[in-house]
């Protein structure tokens, strides 16, 4: 079943969807603005700590590609080539 | 910011850290966390997982929040049962209706392939012929974790998987309420739950007629006696017993007869296998449609239970004890070895809670001094078995590797 939720999105909340859910702090590095700000909309963060170190560059470009193209996640391309590289950097092989 | 991966380095310094985390101080999580966490998950699983509880569960293994994906620590398999409140709990998307009216719920069934439409509350559901059947519930990725090298996904140890007595309405009985036609081909279920943006694909599944027909697909609304948990599916869940849980549609609200094969995400893309590679009923009318083919049933595989992995015991005799299951030929023999494997013994089947259901088994094994691997594999009514190498597939489905366990003599 399928709910709008498009408003807050665009608000940029973060929604758990139970109330126990902690923060989750990624490596501070360039690229985790962006990463908080698009990622976290659908899911928790611990989805990039659980996936790594293991994935390859082209791994994680290919996750990037199919949130967007996939899942429909309304990333701009210079976040995406953002959230790729910090990806790469910080949580890649 | 105290990281998880810092707290398991100083699990020796339990007072300090169960000083940072009153709400978990009921029991010991760092102890916990260390016996319960795989050592062959990928680096960054063992930082994040977490021993958590979630409303009406015991403690599980926290692997995402959001949408939530908890597993079951092994200790939980030490009954052929496993009860609501350690039942894992698996979600793909992350729009979960925080509760749901048993009262106003309605069940809605239609389709092209079907002549009419029909509607079930939760009392017309209980007004039909009832079944009960214990059956296991895995999820197709249980173990991607301990997949090398290791597979994007989310990364589950041993314990995405459950065994319960489900108790509810036969999904015939459903479809022929609802006038099911010969022309159908599959039938299409949905549930309450779903995406979070309006463009990601919905969580929606479909199964071939012929299974959707078989007397134990039930719409169960019964898990050991008792209602679902909610995050298990409440109020009405699709059991499918030998197939993996992807099919076990939960919170169902919506069940559709196509006449064509249902090129959903979820199907046509995801869940997929490469042919050949796996025994297993074929899913032809979906091999029109996309690569490969669907997984379906279960493979045979096996679990020890006791003792856990890194323990310390008596050398000499020693009492292994573990599970088996498979798709629903059911377990014909499950050997055990002390010796990592060079020689087998053959372990006493217990209780037998039908082909579904978890196969509880024993053995009595001496161990020698020193480290010592334990291992153990089944065997099902059809002849099949577990592997001794990972069948490699690209979304790491299917692990089903002779179990082990590394132990110490003294």
């Amino acid at each position: 079943m399928r709910y709008t939720l498009i408003g807050a999105i665009m608000l940029g909340l973060a929604m758990p969807a139970l109330a126990n859910e902690k923060p989750i702090q990624l490596k501070k590095a360039d690229g985790l603005d962006k990463v908080e700000g698009n990622c976290a909309a659908c899911h928790s963060l611990d989805y990039i700590q659980m996936n790594s170190p293991f994935p390859s560059a082209a791994t994680w470009d290919a996750e990037v590609t199919k949130m967007i193209k996939v899942f429909g996640a309304p990333i701009d391309e210079a976040d995406a080539k953002a959230i790729g590289d910090y990806l790469k950097k910080n949580y890649g092989s | 910011m105290i990281t998880r991966r810092h707290l398991l380095g100083t699990a020796g310094a339990g007072a300090a850290f169960v000083g940072a985390n009153l709400a978990f101080a009921t029991f010991d999580q760092a102890a916990a966390e260390i016996a319960n966490i795989d050592a062959g998950l990928p680096d960054g699983t063992r930082g994040e997982a977490a021993m958590e509880r979630l409303p009406g569960k015991q403690p599980l293994i926290k692997l995402t929040y959001r949408p939530p994906n908890y597993e079951a620590p092994i200790d939980y398999f030490k009954t052929p049962i496993t009860p609501n409140d350690k039942f894992f709990v698996r979600y793909h998307l992350a729009n979960i209706p925080e509760k749901i009216d048993a009262k106003t719920w309605k069940l809605v069934v239609g389709g092209d392939g079907a002549n009419g439409t029909a509607e079930f509350t939760l009392a017309d559901l209980k007004k039909l012929p009832a079944v009960e059947v214990v059956a296991v519930n895995q999820c197709s990725g249980n173990r991607r974790g301990l997949f090398l090298p290791h597979v994007a996904g989310v990364e589950w140890g041993n314990g995405a998987m459950g065994c319960a007595r489900w108790k509810g309405a036969k999904l015939k009985d459903i479809l022929v309420k609802a006038g099911v036609k010969p022309e159908a081909v599959e039938i299409v279920v949905d549930g309450a739950d779903g995406p979070v943006l309006d463009k990601t694909p919905d969580f929606v599944k479909s199964i071939p007629v012929a299974k959707a027909m078989e007397d134990t697909t039930i719409v169960a609304y019964e898990m050991n006696g008792a209602p679902l948990p909610h995050l298990n599916g409440f109020p009405a869940r699709l059991v499918v017993p030998g197939w993996t849980g992807t099919y076990w549609m939960k919170h169902l609200v919506s069940i559709r007869a196509v006449t064509k094969p249902f090129e959903g995400f979820w199907m046509k893309s995801a869940y997929r296998i490469p042919i050949g590679k796996f025994p297993g009923a074929r899913f032809a009318s979906q091999e029109s449609i996309g690569p490969n083919t669907p997984i379906t049933e279960m493979m045979v595989n096996s679990l020890i239970t006791t003792p856990s992995e890194g323990s310390k015991i008596k050398s000499g005799k020693t009492a292994v004890s573990g599970i088996a299951w498979d798709g629903g030929a059911g377990i014909k023999s499950v050997e055990v070895s002390a010796d990592g494997g060079k020689t087998w013994q053959a372990a006493k089947l217990g209780k037998d809670l039908g082909k579904f259901a978890f196969r509880p088994w024993s053995a009595d094994l001496s161990i020698g001094k020193g480290a010592q691997k334990i291992m153990a594999r089944a065997t099902n009514a059809a002849g099949q078995g577990q592997t001794t190498e990972l069948i490699q597939n690209p979304a790491g489905y299917h692990h089903n590797l002779y179990s082990s366990v590394a132990v110490t003599g003294a």
